[in-house]
């Protein structure tokens, strides 16, 4: 067992000093991936490695030298033992907290606070972490893990504990430091000193808090977002609830093709509905001028505003309603209502007193994710805002727009964090211990019981109504690319797919259409993104799983609560957090990669929880006891039966790459383009027929990835029947849990 | 070293879940090639006692043995014991060689020994030619002599199971039983076995510990334990007895002659004095024998089981529970019988005499 001890020590200490003699510490500005830095190494002191730099007297590396030299001194002269472990992991944590230090003091210029300077006096200024700064860090969380491995933390657990430390490190750095960057920012000025004026100013600001509108006026933009999201939350949870009875409690002839509704929010890009209900409802909208032709009214433009968004947000979110609707109805055991029956109940009767009450708790989880989702939405508000805008939007303009304010981009996103996180929480704590999931794993027999007649026929008409609604909108979508000038001129036209997506054959094939340059950066970044997303999520669900450890709850509950953070929010800090060292990535394709990773993980944690716990936890534990570490139970044992986890994970944080916006926008370059933020710049310019082809096709991309999947899992289910992982989309789990 | 191998210790280990005691001090020693069982209700600690000896579990104190080498800190992976679980946990998308040479390949073996010695333990657990197929097309019985047949290919100095016939019918549990019991004798490996089943472990154990709260209510071979049960809760637990009061009138040379009911028996006295006293009556210490003759008795319940007939009977020693295998006719509730006693099935309780 010293043995082994040893060696992960000597291979985290080899790398620790290949960083510090070889990388350069500090980040290379043209690209560390470009290999620049090898031919400016020897003069330019920007490419120079730790050492020389330590050598050459920036004395804040000199910690860094001293620690890594007092675990070398260790793992020579010290047998591996709790004691010794004790040592590393003070080491490590050392290590890890005096980078932290430092780097946050001194920026770019010097110190970054006066109070610092005024103490200390002046230091030259440093650029952000580079490769080699990165790796010490990364070297002295490993010491830290391997120190409590050798103090017998968790059994001893080397690879647990590594994992353990490095997700909570990186979680650390890429969902709670931008937060705290973020409030920050709120404090600062424009040259970084405190100043508590911007916040003054806008936390009292009427055009955010007035209520106006309750006497005639018009009210704050935090209310009426508020009062948006409760609007969108009551509508959908109404017709979610609506969809999931038709589907499961009528003699509804397309149940079968009601549960595509469910796909649907997967692959639309957000604003793609809002820009439908442009083109059918919008002032030259196609419903518009018939109905104007045939009543002689004037509509006007009274879709721009809280009503339109409200009804793209219903389009948009009902869907994911319905799958979590279905969920509860299908989980209340038929046995409950028959016995309600035998108890000289009629149909009506049963359903108010007892299916409506134990329904109660999922749809209040359906309302409440319906309200985080309207908060958080973008896409529709961007496209429909009109000029009264929501709180996402606003955060936007507050940084892009003329206005310039950081300060005002903080505060709004600080309001808009405590309304999603506040419902989050209400989710989490009010209403887990209050499911009457009825579901206990004997068969059950028992049918379910049909709706009385007065509940079926009514809703079956709102259900076929509103799927109709729903279909001549993406309708709209599919038909709007093959259109001359919406409105105007109604002549079928290929000229729209012609622009965007054009190749020719001019020495060989070119990529001539406008949209190839952000189409070919989304695909890359999404396929980057989503095997590193899938790992980290799946990783987390194993460890929350399977693994005791202090502070897991703690652990789970951080991360599932990044998943309430709307992306808004996470757009704005991550410029504030990336934008200056010690960590500096805006403009990169590295921050969208981050961006997309942190931000779909919790599906992939969920995804992953709720496959793990079909596998009995015996496999891992007579893994181990056959002779195998934790790494190779992983790999041989639990990777192989969660296939069809991983899959879903893969394509659904692959799709969500592609489809989202609300961070993206914050995070594009010019070098690094997304689809979406393009297709959203489009439409700022008016161009709608190629931003609906380009968004045509992106959907037509995301339903051949899904087909996809679908097909190749359905497939393995037939071939072997006793698969035990869940084999379906997390959205599901990503909605009801 | 040699004579270490496959010795078991447990000193003053202690295992807490947050505020609730599973166990609060076990000590406990295991000779080498002894087949032991934790035996005990369900909650009384033992399967926590299997796990920490595992290394699935840590001990909050104390230490843990194996060949004399302490692994009270090492993990699963590190110790030389293997475990058959209640489950079986094969891996269920490896075959049935796949699952066997799982543990040798994780040792370093190469493939192809690996997988020779797995058709060499599976032709020993007689499934020899079952290796390619998959663990769900195989029988429950044959599952689990696959999961006997994966741990002990790694030639552990401890195996473990953990209630391993739980998922058996009745009768294929008598004979796998019988099989592991030989396999353990044949080879010569120590094993600690739980189980909640007193028939099983009086089956298979060289040695049974019960297990109560934690703590080990006893410790001896089957026959200690059913002859001479410490407490009325092992009279009870093995072997299902009758606690009844009697009296000890006088001891001499190690023999107390005890006053039951109005007989007077011969017992062993264990270190007991005359005056009242407990004793564990089993269900065959009583004969059923005419009205009139011995303790008189009345029939409270009756129920007939093909090759006996088990009565409930109201007497002077208060309901007691009693087997006749005497195939006459069953006697229906109300009617008077006499009870005569037995000196064997009879036992002085020790523990809280008064």
């Amino acid at each position: 067992m010293a043995s082994t001890d040893n060696r992960r020590l000597d291979l985290v200490l080899a790398a620790a000093a290949g960083a510090l003699l070889l990388l350069p510490w500090y980040r290379y500005r043209y690209g560390f991936f470009g290999f620049g830095w090898i031919g400016d190494l020897p003069g330019a002191e920007r490419a120079w490695p730790g050492l020389a730099q330590a050598l050459a007297g920036r004395w804040q590396i000199w910690p860094v030298l001293a620690l890594l030299a007092a675990a070398l001194i260790l793992r020579l002269m010290r047998p591996a033992g709790a004691e010794r472990g004790r040592a590393l992991a003070a080491i490590g944590l050392a290590g890890l907290g005096w980078l932290a230090v430092e780097g946050l003091a001194i920026g770019l210029r010097g110190w970054n606070w006066e109070l610092l300077a005024a103490l200390f006096g002046e230091v030259p200024g440093q650029q952000a972490f580079g490769a080699g700064a990165v790796i010490a860090g990364l070297a002295f969380a490993l010491l830290a893990a391997f120190g409590w491995a050798e103090k017998g933390v968790l059994k001893g657990d080397a690879f647990v504990l590594a994992a353990i430390t490095l997700l909570v490190l990186l979680v650390a750095v890429f969902v709670f430091y931008p937060l705290a960057a973020m409030f920050a920012g709120a404090f600062q000025d424009f040259d970084g000193s405190f100043t508590a004026e911007g916040v003054r100013r806008n936390i009292a600001d009427p055009k955010i808090w007035s209520l106006a509108c309750l006497w005639g006026g018009s009210c704050g933009i935090a209310w009426r977002t508020f009062f948006l999201a409760l609007s969108t939350a009551a509508g959908s949870t109404f017709l979610g609830l609506v969809f999931a009875l038709v589907a499961t409690r009528t003699g509804f002839r397309f149940k079968k093709s009601l549960r595509l509704l469910t796909v649907l929010p997967i692959i639309t890009p957000p604003f793609v509905v809002g820009l439908a209900l442009t083109m059918l409802l919008g002032r030259s909208g196609s419903l518009t001028q018939l109905i104007e032709a045939a009543t002689g009214w004037e509509l006007g433009r009274w879709l721009y505003g809280l009503t339109g968004i409200w009804i793209a947000q219903l389009l948009s979110f009902t869907p994911i309603s319905f799958l979590v609707l279905i969920g509860v109805v299908e989980g209340i055991s038929p046995s409950m209502e028959e016995a309600s029956q035998t108890l000289r109940s009629d149909r009506w009767r049963t359903f108010r007193k007892v299916t409506l009450p134990l329904m109660a708790p999922g749809l209040a989880n359906a309302f409440l994710i319906g309200f985080i989702e309207s908060m958080a939405d973008f896409g529709n508000p961007l496209v429909l805002g009109g000029s009264g805008g929501v709180l996402s939007t606003e955060i936007f303009f507050a940084v892009v727009g003329a206005q310039n304010d950081p300060a005002r981009a903080a505060v709004l996103a600080a309001i808009l964090l405590a309304f999603t996180l506040s419902a989050f929480l209400a989710q989490r704590l009010w209403l887990s211990g209050r499911n009457f999931a009825t579901v206990t794993g004997k068969g059950d027999g028992g049918r379910a019981a049909r709706l009385p007649r007065r509940v079926a026929w009514p809703i079956s008409a709102i259900a076929a109504g509103w799927a109709g609604f729903t279909l001549l909108v993406y309708a709209m979508i599919l038909f709007g690319g093959f259109v001359k000038v919406w409105g105007l001129d109604h002549s079928l036209t290929l000229e729209h797919y012609i622009r965007a997506f054009g190749i020719s054959w001019q020495d060989g094939l070119r990529w001539t259409g406008v949209a190839w340059d952000s189409f070919w950066t989304t695909m890359q970044i999404a396929l980057a993104a989503a095997p590193l997303t899938a790992a980290v999520g799946l990783l987390t669900a194993w460890l929350i799983v399977r693994q005791r450890f202090r502070f897991r709850g703690a652990f789970e509950f951080a991360l599932m609560m990044s998943f309430a953070i709307p992306g808004t929010v996470i757009g704005i800090s991550y410029v504030m957090a990336f934008n200056l060292p010690p960590l500096q990535m805006t403009g990169s394709a590295l921050i969208l990669i981050a961006c997309f990773v942190f931000r779909n993980m919790p599906v992939g944690v969920r995804g992953g929880v709720a496959a793990m716990a079909q596998l009995d936890g015996s496999l891992d534990e007579a893994s181990l006891t056959l002779g195998a570490g934790s790494g190779r139970t992983l790999r041989r044992v639990i990777l192989p039966l969660m296939r069809p986890a991983i899959l879903a994970a893969l394509v659904y944080s692959f799709v969500r790459a592609i489809t989202s916006i609300s961070a993206v926008i914050f995070l594009v370059s010019a070098k690094y383009n997304m689809a979406t933020a393009y297709i959203v710049g489009l439409v700022e310019n008016g161009e709608y027929g190629i931003a609906i082809a380009y968004s045509s096709v992106l959907i037509l991309v995301m339903i051949s990835v899904i087909g996809g999947f679908q097909l190749l899992v359905g497939e393995r289910r037939l071939r072997r029947r006793e698969t035990p992982a869940a084999a379906t989309l997390p959205l599901a789990k990503e909605a009801t849990s | 070293m040699s004579q270490t191998r496959g010795a078991v210790e447990f000193r003053n280990v202690a295992k807490s879940f947050g505020a609730f005691t599973a166990i609060p001090d076990l000590s406990l020693k295991i000779a080498p090639g002894e087949l032991v069982t934790l035996l005990g209700p369900s909650g009384c600690g033992k399967t926590t006692t299997l796990r920490m000896l595992a290394g699935l579990e840590s001990p909050s104190a104390g230490k843990i043995l194996i060949g004399g080498r302490e692994v009270t800190r090492l993990p699963a992976d590190r110790r030389d014991v293997s475990m058959v679980f209640q489950s079986y946990a094969l891996f269920p998308h490896m075959t049935v060689a796949q699952n066997v040479a799982y543990g040798l390949e994780a040792g370093g073996l190469k493939p192809a020994e690996a997988r020779e010695r797995a058709e060499a333990a599976l032709s020993l657990v007689g499934l020899s030619g079952l290796g390619p197929r998959l663990p769900a097309e195989l029988s429950g019985g044959q599952q689990q002599r696959v999961a006997v047949a994966r741990a002990l290919v790694l030639e552990p100095q401890v195996l473990l199971l953990d209630e391993p016939l739980s998922n058996l019918d009745a009768r294929l549990r008598r004979r796998v039983r019988s099989e592991i019991r030989e396999l353990q004798q044949r080879l010569g490996f120590t094993a600690v076995y739980v189980t909640h089943d007193q028939e099983e472990a009086l089956a298979v154990s060289d040695r049974i510990v019960v297990m109560k709260e934690g703590r080990v209510a006893q410790m001896g071979s089957p026959r200690e334990l059913y002859d001479a049960p410490a407490s009325a809760f092992i009279a009870d637990f093995i072997g299902e007895a009758n606690v009844v009061e009697g009296r000890i009138l006088a001891v001499e040379n190690g023999t107390a002659e005890v006053e039951l009911g109005g007989q007077r028996l011969p017992l062993p006295s264990r270190g007991l004095t005359p005056g009242r006293v407990r004793l564990s009556l089993r269900a065959n210490a009583a004969r059923l024998c005419a009205e009139g003759a011995g303790m008189a008795g009345t029939v409270a319940s009756s129920a007939y089981l093909g090759d006996h007939v088990e009565y409930e009977i109201d007497g002077p020693l208060g309901r007691i529970f009693v087997v006749d295998d005497g195939g006459g006719t069953v006697l229906p509730p109300g009617a008077a019988v006499g009870l005569e006693l037995r000196p064997r099935g009879l036992a002085l309780i020790p523990e809280g005499a008064a």
